[in-house]
């Protein structure tokens, strides 16, 4: 177990550098960089150009850039080409505000797709089956924008609540509980938004793997034994359907850092989704590149995280 | 036909499978009697239909697709067929049990066998935890399983096939069942530990007086185990009789053909006897005789006109009026 844990630690350390490399490449691959970014502008001059390019290192070869930047991040000192904020500072702001919309979409998502997709595959090829099937189509194949503006109107037409931003303009003079309310409604239509095109996947997945365990043969020894359904389905084939989500349980992590750039903006949420969005536009190398990295190592810690529990569930691949 | 000490009796039994276009009747008319501590083996090839008759007692066919279009199963004088789930989840490892073909795959991965076996006792009966927990490392001690108290906390993934087989036999016998239905047990197990398995499940058999219903394709097992044994062919009994009938005065065309591929000391070094063709599938069988177009004694009247069985005394039938010496066609 312990040799595992060393053994898999040295090989994630060994991606992330490898990743590291690449995403920095990748950004400089791509046309533009940030001293060309408005020539239009008459304060660009060519001297100031040409500072600019100094003062960011970007007259140096590559490699030097390269570790010019990581030794910024490791000791804390990235910066953002555009506003001179410190860039961790930044982030840790834009991933304060989309956490609440991350941790209620999640938790949307898994506790009702669950459901969903066992029932249907319990009583497969039933009314519910295929209701829960067209219902799930058809909300895959909606956009996630155009579904977006549909509720948007929907909500503030037929019961005029606010939706856009994280909170009305001015309502921290109101009491807190009107406060409370309209950070709740603010909250509520994004992460409803972002959770129904999870669900429809993740219920398709879950009858998809719950039918499949219901055809083993251990499902047969179960019923053979007498015991009533609910401990065959609930017992004998859910504990089995489990154990690839687990894995999926792990992958959610670099969602904590990644955000939802489309609903993010079509509720004007300062998450960091968003945040990344306007960076990548703006050819702010730190920021981009600092989010890149951060997200490289959650996912590196989703499928540690995973790992593990793979071990606690299931009994054959424990060492 | 009905015998005194007759446990149970199927009767005509039809299980038809429906896909879209086609309706491939598995099991067509089919009966046979299992005696108290009598065991009967269930003897034919691939897709002939044992399986699904021996899943159909138990209520374990899938419906859909499959329906029971016929028949009747009555065990200690109890109709199983149009049972409803409660009464059959009451008699399923209580009074009939199954030990299916692959260990391996029919015992749940992620649960310990001391959880497995515990679980049907503690359902069909109502006793303490402990007094559960002493009766499962009696059956494990029972089935021949080395140091049964520490393999209770086992995962089937820990064990050998042959014990694996062993553990879902006690699995099988935990409430005294007095009908253990066995399907190819011993399939998917390698030859010496095949034997044991045998052994056990005789000495066991002895032990408890139960039935054993053994669904099997391997003659040698049959000669081994079967008190009398049924041939199937095709989703019907093809011929039936005591151990001696079947093996020394076969009557049917196909019993004889199987008899003759098997191979024995005297043919050694010759190449072995085959009955030409294949087994008919179950959704296109040939009209008359299902197994007139394998048959060497096959007449024009058998592709027209389905046999009857003809009877030879003592038990011994079979369904081939050529053969019958009278000279009459069998209903």
């Amino acid at each position: 177990m312990l040799s595992f844990i060393g053994r898999s630690f040295i090989q994630k350390i060994i991606t992330i550098i490898f990743v590291s490399v690449i995403s920095f490449l990748i950004i400089h691959l791509a046309p533009g960089e940030p001293s060309q970014v408005d020539p239009l502008n008459p304060k660009f001059t060519p001297e100031v150009v040409e500072r600019f390019r100094k003062e960011f290192h970007l007259d140096e070869p590559l490699y030097k850039q390269y570790l010019f930047f990581y030794q910024d991040l490791f000791t804390g000192k990235t910066v953002s080409w555009k506003d001179n904020q410190s860039v961790l500072k930044k982030i840790w702001e834009r991933f304060l505000n989309s956490l609440p919309l991350f941790i209620l979409g999640t938790i949307l998502t898994w506790t009702l797709s669950f459901p969903v997709g066992i029932r249907s595959a319990i009583f497969r090829g039933g009314l519910y089956d295929r209701s829960a099937t067209f219902f799930s189509y058809l909300l895959i194949s909606i956009p996630g924008f155009f579904f977006a503006y549909i509720l948007i109107i929907l909500v503030v037409t037929r019961f005029h609540v606010p939706v856009l931003g994280m909170e009305t303009f001015g309502i921290s003079d109101a009491s807190w509980p009107s406060v409370a309310m309209d950070r709740i409604w603010h909250l509520l239509i994004p992460s409803v938004l972002g959770a129904t095109a999870g669900i429809a996947v993740l219920s398709r997945y879950v009858r998809s793997q719950m039918l499949e365990v219901e055809g083993q043969d251990y499902v047969r020894t179960a019923k053979a034994k007498g015991l009533p359904p609910d401990t065959v389905h609930y017992k004998h084939a859910l504990r089995n359907a489990l154990i690839p989500f687990v894995t999926m349980f792990g992958l959610i992590l670099p969602g904590l850092i990644g955000g939802s750039v489309i609903i993010e903006s079509i509720f004007s949420w300062p998450g960091i989704g968003r945040m990344a969005y306007e960076a990548i536009l703006a050819r702010d190398y730190p920021v981009i590149l600092t989010v890149n990295f951060v997200s490289a190592v959650l996912v590196l810690v989703g499928t540690f995280i995973s790992d593990i529990l793979y071990m606690v569930v299931d009994p054959r691949i424990r060492i | 036909m009905n015998h005194q000490n007759t446990l149970l009796s199927v009767n005509n039994l039809k299980v038809y499978f429906r896909s879209d276009d086609t309706l491939a009747r598995a099991v067509d008319g089919v009966s046979y009697e299992i005696r108290r501590e009598e065991t009967v083996c269930l003897v034919g090839e691939s897709g002939c239909g044992k399986t699904v008759s021996a899943l159909s007692i138990l209520g374990l066919i899938p419906q859909p697709p499959g329906e029971i279009a016929g028949g009747s199963i009555l065990f200690n004088g109890q109709e199983l067929l149009g049972l409803g789930d409660e009464d059959l989840q009451k008699i399923r490892g209580n009074q009939i049990a199954m030990v299916f073909q692959e260990p391996l795959t029919s015992l749940n991965p992620v649960f310990t066998i001391g959880d497995q076996i515990g679980e049907a006792i503690n359902i069909h009966e109502n006793i303490a935890e402990a007094e559960v927990n002493a009766r499962c490392i009696q059956l494990l001690t029972d089935v021949g399983i080395p140091s049964p108290a520490e393999r209770m906390s086992a995962y089937p993934h820990e064990l050998s096939g042959g014990q694996r087989q062993r553990v879902m036999i006690a699995m099988a016998l935990a409430c005294n069942p007095d009908l253990v239905i066995a399907d190819e047990p011993t399939t998917a197990l390698d030859v010496t530990v095949q034997s044991q398995i045998l052994k056990l499940l005789r000495s066991i058999q002895k032990e408890r007086a139960m039935s054993i219903l053994y669904i099997t394709h391997d003659l040698g097992v049959v000669a081994n185990i079967a008190d009398r044994v049924y041939v199937m062919y095709a989703g019907v009994i093809a011929e039936q009789g005591s151990t001696e009938n079947i093996f020394r005065q076969s009557q049917h065309p196909y019993t004889q053909g199987l008899l003759a591929s098997l191979p024995t000391r005297s043919k050694r070094g010759q190449r072995l006897h085959s009955i030409p063709g294949t087994v008919p599938s179950a959704a296109y069988k040939p009209p008359g005789c299902p197994f007139h177009p394998r048959c060497p004694h096959a007449i024009t009247r058998c592709r027209e006109e389905y046999p009857g069985m003809c009877d030879y005394g003592g038990g011994h039938l079979a369904r081939c009026p050529v053969m019958f010496k009278n000279d009459q066609w069998c209903k």
